[in-house]
């Protein structure tokens, strides 16, 4: 079974496509405090690409890595931060741990290349990114809402999408 | 000259193949099946932002609703995540029943999966019974230890929320001595029916390239051949304690994937077996006592996974410190299974859909969440 650290993933991407890395902040998670230091960094050791090298940094892990099953995409909205990070997780099929790789878009204009053309196991993912957070996968074949009704207005699941009194429940949408 | 034209025909939502409320925009010439489009939401509540308004401890009995057939296997899968978020650790005896609760699931799932394919393809009502009997039978043993048949919520942080009853391990024994004539009569059911058989075989074939490149899980991977099993692949909980094989297909069609089932309930049963050995000597007790149910995990993230009945059930979290997830993401085996549908559809005739649908086996609660 195949084991990689995120510092070897890290390497092999660096020595692979070196546009690909970023060097990423820790995330604030929480909104800063009125005074003291801003508590809960979110830092995670996993590699974070450019989006528009993410498309070469995952069929590097499925080709020549060999990581071949692609289980998972979560979006996570850091408004704090200003960013949606977007976390792609591979397996190998023969076992062992994950790897991951993380894409951090800016919140104003989440735009990121869409794999399904290329690796048919995004597309209910990126439909569901698109649906719930709002973002845009350039070059998919069929981005439509997949579980609210096309004429819904807003992404339900960003952090600032009011949990109370929306125009559907028939309340003033306040929040 | 014959005129032909295409057709576009709505299966669903309200259609009693469709498992739910799913519906299939099938294009048709004829009787052949050209392209489907799945539409689904009908069932959407936004689990996810729900659950990222509960605490931590009150999202345990919500994951029952995921998919409620195995209530038992998304509490493991859950709990699992919460105690890698904040460093929990778990019992020994914990972990046992843990192991024997999701194998019960895994047979009355895969009974109950099996009952209903059947029925899909036009053997109505009877073999569902079947399928369903010896499931009545394992709710029993639900009820004995958690209370509550179907939503059992009865995994906590660090264990189980109380120990076996002494009535439990008698009534499971008795269990196991019927269940291999049980299986055996299930499998006879569609195996010794030359009419099932010509609906079941070389029907909705996924090539194992097909089914990888569309990262489905559980069954339907395995049923086309490649023998992937998050128990094996990435051992979690004490499965890396006990002895059982992995069954996969040879073609991948709904033959196979109603094989592998029949033969996963079997392995399912040795593993009960090892459970019910190893038991007795395992320490410690049904729970941490020193777990505190109102985590607080530092900040940080926690993927976990477990192979549920359906294929690979995930639970991302990610905490910012609170009593409550900032982030919880499920990914549902359902929901991704259904992502090749189309592709396993075309070319096959109207009547396969449903029973094509019905060998990937799907739960709607989980994949509209």
């Amino acid at each position: 079974m195949p084991e990689m650290t995120p510092a070897e993933l890290r390497a092999r991407l660096a020595e692979a496509l070196p546009a690909a890395l970023v060097e990423a902040e820790p995330l604030a998670i929480t909104p800063p405090p009125a005074h003291g230091p801003q508590p809960g960094l979110f830092n995670p050791p996993d590699p974070v690409v450019r989006p528009d090298q993410l498309v070469a940094a995952a069929l590097f892990v499925r080709d020549t890595l060999g990581y071949a099953y692609l289980s998972d995409i979560a979006v996570v909205d850091y408004l704090h931060a200003g960013c949606f990070e977007l976390v792609y997780r591979f397996y190998h099929p023969s076992g062992g741990p994950s790897i991951v790789l993380r894409v951090r878009v800016p919140r104003d204009e989440p735009v990121v290349p869409s794999l399904t053309p290329h690796w048919p196991a995004a597309n209910f993912h990126e439909r569901e990114a698109f649906d719930l957070f709002g973002i845009e996968f350039t070059g998919h074949p069929f981005l439509r809402r997949i579980y609210m009704w096309d004429e819904f207005e807003g992404f339900p699941m960003r952090k600032d999408f009011p949990r109370q009194g929306d125009k559907y429940l028939g309340g003033e949408s306040e929040g | 000259m014959l005129q032909t034209q295409e057709l576009q025909v709505n299966i669903g939502p309200q259609h009693p193949s469709t498992h739910g409320v799913f519906r299939m925009l099938v294009t048709v010439d004829g009787e052949t099946v050209i392209d489907l489009k799945p539409v689904f939401g009908y069932l959407h509540r936004n689990h996810e932002q729900i659950a990222e308004a509960n605490s931590y401890l009150q999202n345990m009995p919500y994951t029952d609703r995921l998919d409620y057939f195995n209530s038992m296997a998304n509490n493991h899968a859950y709990a699992m995540a919460v105690e890698r978020l904040a460093g929990i650790e778990v019992p020994e005896r914990a972990e046992y029943i843990r192991v024997l609760m999701v194998e019960l699931t895994r047979i009355l799932n895969h009974a109950s999966a099996v009952g209903f394919m059947i029925n899909d393809m036009g053997a109505w009502q009877t073999p569902l019974a079947f399928g369903m009997r010896e499931r009545e039978k394992i709710l029993d043993l639900f009820e004995m230890a958690s209370g509550a048949r179907l939503m059992c919520n009865y995994f906590r942080f660090g264990g189980v929320v109380r120990d076996l009853p002494p009535e439990f391990i008698p009534n499971l024994r008795e269990l196991l001595r019927a269940l291999p004539a049980y299986i055996d009569e299930l499998e006879r059911l569609l195996r010794d029916n030359e009419i099932l058989l010509q609906r079941a075989i070389g029907i909705g074939i996924l090539p194992p390239e097909v089914a990888l490149s569309y990262g489905v899980s559980g069954p339907v991977l395995r049923g086309s051949g490649i023998p992937y099993d998050v128990r094996k692949a990435e051992p979690y909980s004490v499965y890396d304690r006990f002895d059982f094989d992995v069954p996969v297909g040879k073609v991948g069609d709904v033959y196979d994937r109603f094989l592998v089932r029949i033969e996963e309930m079997r392995q399912s049963k040795r593993i009960i077996e090892q459970v019910l050995e190893q038991l007795p000597d395992a320490k410690g007790g049904h729970i941490n006592p020193k777990a505190r149910q109102n985590v607080r995990p530092p900040v940080g993230d926690a993927y976990a996974r477990i192979e549920s009945p359906k294929g690979e059930l995930g639970f991302y979290l990610v905490s910012d410190g609170s009593t409550r997830p900032y982030r919880y993401k499920v990914r549902a085996p359902s929901f991704i299974n259904l992502t090749p549908l189309a592709d396993m559809c075309r070319g096959y005739k109207v009547a396969d859909i449903v029973v094509i649908l019905g060998s990937i086996d799907i739960v709607m609660g989980e994949v509209d969440r």
